[in-house]
């Protein structure tokens, strides 16, 4: 009998686990609050994107069953669309050319410093204590046409009479980029914080070159906070109407398609097309991050 | 891309001369490796045997190139590598973490070493360094799912392939089990020898340094105390150190009282004890001799005075562990404090009980005399310095040397 305590046949099976009604009552709160505030709005905004004009009263809709709203919006603002998806695939791209290097400095160049460590890392989240609406109309003031970049550009002849730096798609890009360089760079410092530099020595003790080392081994490893770091940036920076707003560092020539959604929403007041134009970006960036996230091979992520 | 700074597409012919001029590597607070010199010949299975924190695996990283030294000189081969990198040098190492990538299958890392030096057909190669580690069957799996003992297999097979003409070993054998431990004791000792390689082997595992390889220095504090075949380290230890690091021993210290033609006799706190002059480092002054624990015997009555054997007693039998081929007897003297006996358990009427009057005896030519003069009952865990300790002397030192200047 007493054999059997050493048994690893059934003992080892760990027990499944009783479905616990704590658990379920504890988590009430988060369902409720997820119909209540994700739910119900989505189904509001699918039915709204369906409505079509209330025959009877103008700048009124109703309920019906319109699809032909989708086809027009995508006719309509295809090249903002396209646009939206450039400049947030634009913006991406440098925020991870500028993100990764800075990450790779605080997480390991840094570490023997903890103290220069930790500082590096306030630096870069310190931008947060300001709102961003702000700090992008920082950039707006730099850019002026009275600002010191102007002048300096237009003394040098890079800048013709008359041509400004805002409004251009230079302006929304950087914008665009510079707001989202934090969302890149932790992610990727928090994988790389953690990385065993002890297999970097081994890497460069089995005949890999500092850079063959770092394709093969650091970049491999680091390939899950480059893909949050990505998609922090490369979702919210598509749905973006705040850089791209001639308020701030854009112009007509630059709107994004969350600048349409803004503007049918609150100015022309055509909530059909806002709300299929919501809903066809949402759906655009679903299928672009579920591909770009199979190609990448890192499922354990969504 | 490939690395150009190693031979392509081919195994270095044979291993490597290694040598060490005046390597000294000093951390902010400490010395780790003071003026080491050091000729390891090609092919040789050399042994560097001390204690944690005796700077023996930064030794190993400053040979591997992933420290730089502070003053002194590496060759291998006769060139000089001091300043080239890591990747650049003909050797490879097989680390005490393993170090496995664990983004890539067993297999990817046994042959990345290989892949890097575009070496035809790596996959075959890889699959047969693995077969020698009998780990074939798991080269699609992560390092993750396999055991420490099996990642440390991964780790040797990963180092071995490359065939490099210096192998660098730091403690590799130390999370495997008894069995398999001689086992890869006996591969490695085999590959060694089919394959000439050099292999410098970093551990603190004396009996493993001493059945593998032909060479054992014993180092610590930074320096290299004795060095020589591991059978003359044992009968012939040259300092404290090393007789009580290698093996146990039993030392007495006394003023040498007289010296004949072969041998001098010290006065041990009244106790008359015998060596012979080949056998001993000094021969004048006060001296600190020893004996090993299987040289002496156990008698029951004084044994009678005769030419060539040394005789101490009476003690008492205060400890007995019985370990199937012999026994260990601690034996308590009143002027000595503790010392060890090994007797083989040849015949049964032979045990002696705790408590037991006892004398012992040895012969002269078995013992020795040791270069420095230690007390015989200083601590016996005086070899288990720690890192810190050593670092805390070291800057002392230092701080003392600096005020001196």
């Amino acid at each position: 009998m007493a054999f059997t305590a050493f048994s690893s046949s059934a003992a080892t099976q760990p027990a499944v686990r009783r479905k616990s009604r704590a658990a379920l009552f504890l988590l009430l709160p988060g369902i409720f609050y997820l119909i209540l505030f994700f739910v119900t709005p989505l189904i509001s905004l699918v039915i709204t994107s369906l409505q079509e004009p209330d025959p009877l009263v103008f700048g009124r809709f109703v309920n019906a069953v319109n699809w032909q709203n989708y086809a027009a919006v995508i006719e309509l603002y295809g090249e903002q669309s396209a646009r939206s998806a450039g400049y947030a695939a634009l913006a991406t791209l440098f925020a991870l050319l500028i993100g990764f290097p800075l990450a790779y400095f605080i997480g390991i160049t840094l570490r023997p410093y903890p103290l220069l460590q930790s500082l590096a890392l306030v630096l870069v989240i310190a931008p947060f204590f300001i709102s961003f609406l702000l700090r992008t109309l920082a950039w707006k003031q730099i850019f002026s046409t009275e600002g010191p970049v102007s002048g300096i550009l237009s003394s040098l002849g890079v800048l013709g009479p008359g041509e400004a730096i805002t409004g251009t798609a230079f302006s929304v890009i950087f914008g665009l980029t510079y707001n989202f360089i934090p969302f890149m760079t932790l992610p990727i410092y928090a994988t790389l914080v953690s990385l065993d530099l002890r297999l970097l020595e081994a890497g460069n003790d089995l005949y890999g070159s500092p850079a063959t080392t770092f394709r093969t081994v650091t970049l491999p490893l680091s390939t899950a906070g480059v893909l949050s770091g990505t998609l922090l940036t490369f979702i919210p920076a598509a749905g973006d109407y705040i850089n791209a707003s001639r308020e701030f560092l854009g112009s007509a020539d630059t709107t994004m398609i969350g600048n349409v959604i803004e503007t049918n929403f609150l100015v022309l007041q055509n909530f059909p097309a806002a709300a299929s134009l919501s809903l066809l970006l949402m759906a655009a960036i679903l299928v672009l991050v579920g591909l770009y996230v199979k190609r990448s091979g890192t499922e354990d992520l969504l | 891309m490939t690395n150009h700074d190693v031979p392509q597409g081919g195994f270095a012919e044979a291993g490597a001369d290694l040598e060490l001029v005046g390597l000294t590597k000093r951390f902010p607070g400490f010395t780790a490796v003071e003026g080491l010199d050091l000729t390891i010949p090609a092919g040789s299975f050399f042994a560097l045997l001390g204690p944690s924190g005796c700077g023996k695996t930064t030794t190993l990283r400053l040979i591997a190139g992933l420290e730089e030294p502070t003053a002194g000189r590496i060759l291998i081969g006769g060139k000089d590598v001091t300043t080239t990198k890591a990747y650049q040098r003909p050797v490879n190492t097989v680390f005490q973490s393993y170090a496995l990538f664990p983004h890539m299958s067993i297999l990817d890392n046994v042959a990345f070493g290989l892949k890097r030096r575009a070496i035809k057909n790596a996959e075959n190669l890889a699959h047969e360094a693995l077969r020698l580690v009998e780990l074939d069957h798991v080269g699609g799996r992560k390092p993750t799912q396999l055991s420490g003992g099996q990642q440390q297999r991964v780790a040797l097979a990963r180092a071995i392939v490359n065939r490099p003409a210096l192998l660098l070993l730091d403690e590799p054998l130390g999370a495997l089990d008894l069995k398999l431990r001689r086992q890869m004791q006996i591969e490695l000792k085999d590959i060694q020898s089919d394959v000439g390689l050099t292999f410098l082997h970093v551990t603190h595992d004396q009996e493993e340094a001493m059945t593998m390889a032909d060479t054992v220095a014993v180092m610590n504090k930074g320096r290299i105390e004795q060095m020589g075949p591991p059978q003359e380290l044992y009968e012939l230890p040259r300092t404290s150190f090393v007789a009580k690091f290698l093996g146990q021993s039993n030392l007495f210290s006394g003023e040498v009282t007289s010296v004949s033609r072969t041998a001098m006799v010290i006065d041990a706190s009244g106790t008359k004890i015998e060596v012979p002059l080949a056998r001993a480092q000094r021969h004048t002054g006060h001296v600190t001799v020893g004996v090993r624990p299987e040289k002496v015997s156990l008698h029951v009555a004084a044994p009678e005075a005769s030419a060539g054997r040394n005789v101490m007693g009476p003690g008492r039998i205060t400890d007995v562990s019985f370990s199937g081929v012999s026994t260990q007897y601690e034996v308590t003297m009143p002027v000595f404090g503790a010392l060890t006996v090994f007797a083989q358990n040849t015949s049964i009427s032979s045990m002696h009980r705790d408590g037991d009057e006892v004398w012992l005896s040895w012969a002269v030519d078995h013992a020795f005399g040791l270069a420095d003069d230690t007390d015989g009952a200083s601590p016996r865990f005086d070899a288990d310095f720690d890192t810190s300790m050593i670092a805390v002397q070291s800057r002392k030192n230092l701080e003392a040397e600096l005020e001196g200047a």
